[in-house]
């Protein structure tokens, strides 16, 4: 491509000038919260923003004076948890609707779909009672318990499985395969993306639970990281900025990097359970 | 001339492939099916169906402090939601965030899509880059953009120092506060809104352009009469996901704003929230949040009907 | 007026050019082929003709005019895809107006009457409000052509435009294709890899292999004065039979070893092969002292069968073309031998055939 006339690079140098510019307009936030994590609380109280006086500091303060860890370990137990009991759940109903030929299967489909209309902000109230009396209030059970399915990771993983050749059934019964075993041996492995998707997808949801927590878990034994920050904040009388700034960038890098990593089988597989 | 030969058919319309997995009805089946299916039904019984019932119950009802129903009054409380001044106030602040924040998720997601779709190099950065607020958490996302709002310290405020310009205060202002509400959501949705659009613009078949080239279209009638109608399904699919997602907010506003100032962000599961939790008045609450469940259903029906469709064309 | 490619040549990064020094005429109005097994470059030559491929070397002319540097749009042609290109979300008729619209220099009264008049060309009047998605793989290449024809470029390029249709349809697609090619005069650059469709549509082929040009030529010469052994090859079903040769005396070879040809030129001593199409082999039943082949397998055609027979040395297999009431059988022993109609070619596969010399010298 030697011969690139001058529109064509003025065309391209405008899209990256472009691009750069959006990319440090989204990116501020993150540069701006990492930055004054490097920063004493005072300086930043002055606005000084540009002090050298960089150390690591909040970051030591927030590891030893919080229980952001405590909160992290936590929020890591319950999410994954959660993502093993929706991926095993999920995937058994989804095979259910799939591959099992069974009376009112279509209502029992109907139902789960219904379920997806209905907004869980929308039943704090019942489940707060519910889980009250089964005792699991401030206890991680009370939040992985009514998230160990999921309606929509159910229809997600269907529309999946659907896509799965009609053959491999009629083979494996030749085969001999039991239900257990094809949708253990086949079914699964042959949909893995979509498993990962839905395990991503489940993971960064428990991860974000926000209302639920802060309703159902009151102390540093069950609190998860979204509440703990907000605890952190709302408990430091004096702002401390930086450490709060560091408490966020704690919680914020892994998960960046954890998607970065996963990027790729997420943006497949959103895509398919989106528009397919 | 129609000489549709055998040869030269339509494609029939895909085959449904629950029927192609039609083998034989076999009378384990549902043995099979009570195990596969039973934890799901009983997590969703219990968590879903049971208190959707069990809250439109509540909303037909009064109720003392300890949530306890004690007198039936129809669509009394609906009744005095919609006379209420205060709710329909915070139905219009709800809707006028909904549509902000759609509006400016999807406009803004498909301009960082269709610029980040170039096949240029060193695009795959520009690409992670804009993707990178998928990570980010409610409570990181309201702390980054809390130091920035903060009227001592923050990025705005150090920026109207420079220019000599007078200090605003972003979250006691209620219209500002509003804005910053919206300005967080749409920062925190974007990374999601722009993965899923660039993967619709990169699905457009590229022959689709290149006959557009040679048939003498430019660059921006291309956009507008190739990828956008290529892409509406995808578009139509995260502006209902933006909207069901953005009618649920809670996080963002507890911790940026707690419905302040003046109820000006006091949204509507906001509400729910403050009714019951705070002032022990479950009925109400029950009745705002089955008219929340009204709302989503029809958004999320909107979506199912277009799913059964699969297509715009 | 014509279109004319010189010195054509396409690299990518470092690795052996794709396409290496293509020169090619391609006069107004006719009908071109360009034809090669897949792999050869045929799609991308087709793609720098329309622009959307740059080329790396060469130059292109379109009317005597340098195109290398234009825009597709800019270059006034028409191009059919392989996969169509329709707009799934327009219906048939907005399809066809899809680039009269776009080019915004034609009123709306015209469109009509040149959209009408396409569809009216390839009989598609009565579907124009049909999603693509709603008709079949005929009538949508239908509508590809008509988007050519409703452009009023007298060029038009296609991308192996048949290949997504089943046999029956092709040939009758073919026919369409080359009746409406004639009714508009157009210039048509036409790219497959079937030789039928080139044999049977071109006034010239050019033929591509190894990113070289073979030959180019009209089908009549193509198949009777091939330029080398690939050409040879690749024309004709069931493909030519190649056999090494030996001189025996002037005017005399011996094919390998099995039997001897008469022929009617001077030949090097050795080192070189002969091509004989199945239609120039005869075959008949002997003795095992007397045969030099046997029959493998036999193919019914219809009107004749095309016999498969191993000939004694070296296990090469050759294809003979029979009558269908003939009657032979696998395992048969059998005699081949050939008319004088043979191709000769040297080591390096160069047709050294007399009259393929007379017909390139003169």
């Amino acid at each position: 491509m030697q011969s690139l006339d001058e529109r064509t690079v003025l065309k391209r140098v405008f899209s990256y000038v472009l691009m750069a510019i959006l990319a440090v307009i989204i990116l501020a936030p993150f540069f701006i919260g990492i930055w004054t994590s490097f920063l004493p609380t005072m300086e930043i109280a002055k606005g000084n923003m540009f002090s050298t006086n960089v150390s690591l500091d909040n970051y030591v303060a927030a590891f030893t004076r919080t229980p952001i860890l405590r909160y992290l370990g936590n929020t890591v137990v319950i999410a994954a948890v959660t993502m093993i009991a929706q991926l095993i759940f999920c995937s058994m109903s989804a095979y259910a609707f799939v591959f099992l030929k069974f009376r009112f299967r279509k209502t029992f489909f109907t139902l789960f779909l219904v379920t997806m209309m209905l907004p869980f902000e929308a039943e704090i109230i019942p489940n707060f009672a519910t889980i009250k009396q089964m005792g699991l209030l401030d206890h991680f059970g009370a939040l992985i318990i009514p998230f160990l399915t999921s309606a929509f990771g159910t229809f997600m993983l269907r529309q999946s499985f659907m896509q799965t050749p009609a053959e491999l059934k009629e083979a494996s019964d030749i085969e001999g395969l039991n239900h257990f075993q094809f949708y253990w041996k086949i079914v699964l492995p042959y949909n893995k993306i979509s498993m990962i998707t839905l395990g991503a997808y489940s993971f960064l949801g428990a991860w974000n639970q926000y209302l639920w927590p802060m309703l159902t878990t009151f102390s540093n034994n069950s609190r998860v990281i979204q509440n703990g920050l907000k605890q952190l904040k709302s408990e430091e009388t004096f702002n401390d900025w930086g450490m709060i700034q560091a408490s966020a960038a704690i919680i914020v890098i892994p998960t960046i990097i954890v998607l970065f990593i996963g990027q790729h089988y997420f943006k497949s597989g959103m895509n398919e359970g989106a528009v397919k | 001339m129609l000489k549709t030969s055998t040869t030269d058919a339509i494609p029939d319309k895909k085959v449904n492939a629950t029927h192609r997995h039609s083998f034989r009805l076999n009378a384990k089946d549902k043995y099979y099916a009570a195990v596969f299916l039973g934890p799901s039904l009983l997590v969703l019984g219990l968590f879903v169906f049971y208190p959707m019932l069990k809250t439109l119950y509540i909303s037909l009802f009064l109720t003392n402090t300890l949530g306890n129903t004690t007198v039936y009054v129809g669509l009394g409380n609906y009744v005095n939601l919609i006379s209420s001044p205060d709710f329909i106030s915070s139905l219009f602040v709800t809707l006028f965030y909904v549509f902000a924040v759609t509006f400016f998720t999807v406009a803004l997601g498909l301009l960082l899509a269709n610029l980040a779709s170039q096949k240029l190099p060193g695009i795959a950065i520009f690409r992670t880059l804009y993707s990178v607020t998928m990570g980010v958490s409610v409570a990181v996302a309201a702390i980054f953009w809390l130091f920035i709002f903060n009227p001592s310290t923050g990025f705005f405020a150090l920026m109207s120092s420079w220019f000599n310009l007078p200090v605003m205060n972003w979250l006691t202002n209620p219209t500002s506060a509003m804005w910053a509400v919206i300005i967080t959501t749409v920062w925190m949705n974007l990374g999601f809104t722009f993965l899923i659009l660039l993967g619709a613009i990169q699905s457009v078949p590229n022959t689709l352009y290149e006959a557009a080239d040679v048939e003498g279209a430019s660059s921006n009638f291309q956009f507008f009469h190739i990828t956008i109608p290529m892409i509406s399904p995808t578009l139509f699919f995260v502006s209902t996901i933006t909207i069901i997602g953005s009618f649920k907010s809670f996080g963002l506003i507890d911790m940026i704003t707690k419905g302040g100032p003046t109820n000006a962000t006091n949204m509507l599961v906001y509400r729910i929230y403050k009714d019951a939790f705070y002032s022990g008045n479950y009925s109400k609450s029950s009745a705002e949040a089955i008219i929340l469940t009204v709302i989503i259903a029809f958004f999320t029906l909107l979506q199912f009907k277009f799913l059964e469709k699969k297509v715009n064309y | 007026m014509s279109t004319v490619l010189t010195n054509i040549t396409k690299s990518y990064d470092s690795e052996k050019p794709v396409l290496n020094d293509i020169n090619a005429e391609i006069q107004t109005g006719e009908f071109f082929v360009i034809v090669g097994p897949s792999g050869c470059g045929k799609s991308t030559l087709l793609r720098m003709i329309a622009g959307l491929t740059q080329i790396s070397d060469g130059e292109i002319r379109i009317n005597d005019k340098v195109v290398n540097d234009l825009p597709p749009k800019d270059r006034n042609l028409t191009m059919v895809f392989q996969s169509y290109a329709l707009f799934p979300f327009l219906n048939v008729w907005d399809n066809v107006a899809f680039g009269l619209k776009a080019r915004k220099n034609t009123s709306q009264a015209e469109i009509e009457k040149r959209v009408n008049e396409a569809l009216k060309m390839v009989n598609l009047e009565s579907l124009k409000d049909r999603k693509p998605r709603e008709l079949s793989g005929g009538q949508r290449q239908r509508v590809a052509l008509a988007r050519a024809v409703a452009s009023d470029a007298k060029i038009c390029l296609m991308d192996e435009p048949l290949s997504n249709l089943d046999a029956q349809l092709r040939i009758k697609m073919r026919q369409e294709i080359y009746a409406l090619q004639r009714k508009l005069g157009l210039t048509l650059i036409y790219v497959t890899h079937d030789q039928v469709e080139a044999m049977t549509m071109a006034d010239h082929i050019m033929v591509l292999h190894d990113s070289k040009v073979q030959q180019i030529g009209t089908p009549a010469e193509i198949y009777k004065y091939p330029a080398n052994e690939f050409v040879a090859s690749f024309f004709g079903v069931p493909p030519i039979n190649i056999l090494p040769a030996v001189k025996v005396s002037n005017g005399r070879i011996n094919v390998n070893n099995d039997f001897e040809v008469n022929i009617d030129q001077q030949v090097p001593a050795d080192n070189f092969k002969v091509g004989i199409r199945p239609n120039e082999l005869v075959i008949e039943q002997a003795d095992e002292l007397h045969a030099n082949a046997s029959v493998k397998s036999i193919e019914f055609l219809g009107d004749e069968k095309i016999v498969y027979a191993k000939m004694s040395n070296n296990g090469l297999e050759v294809a003979v073309e029979v009558s269908s009431d003939a009657d032979f059988k696998a395992y048969d022993t059998i005699k081949v031998s050939a008319t004088e109609k043979v191709l000769l070619f040297n080591g390096d596969g160069v047709n050294i055939t007399r009259n393929a010399e007379d017909v390139v010298n003169a």
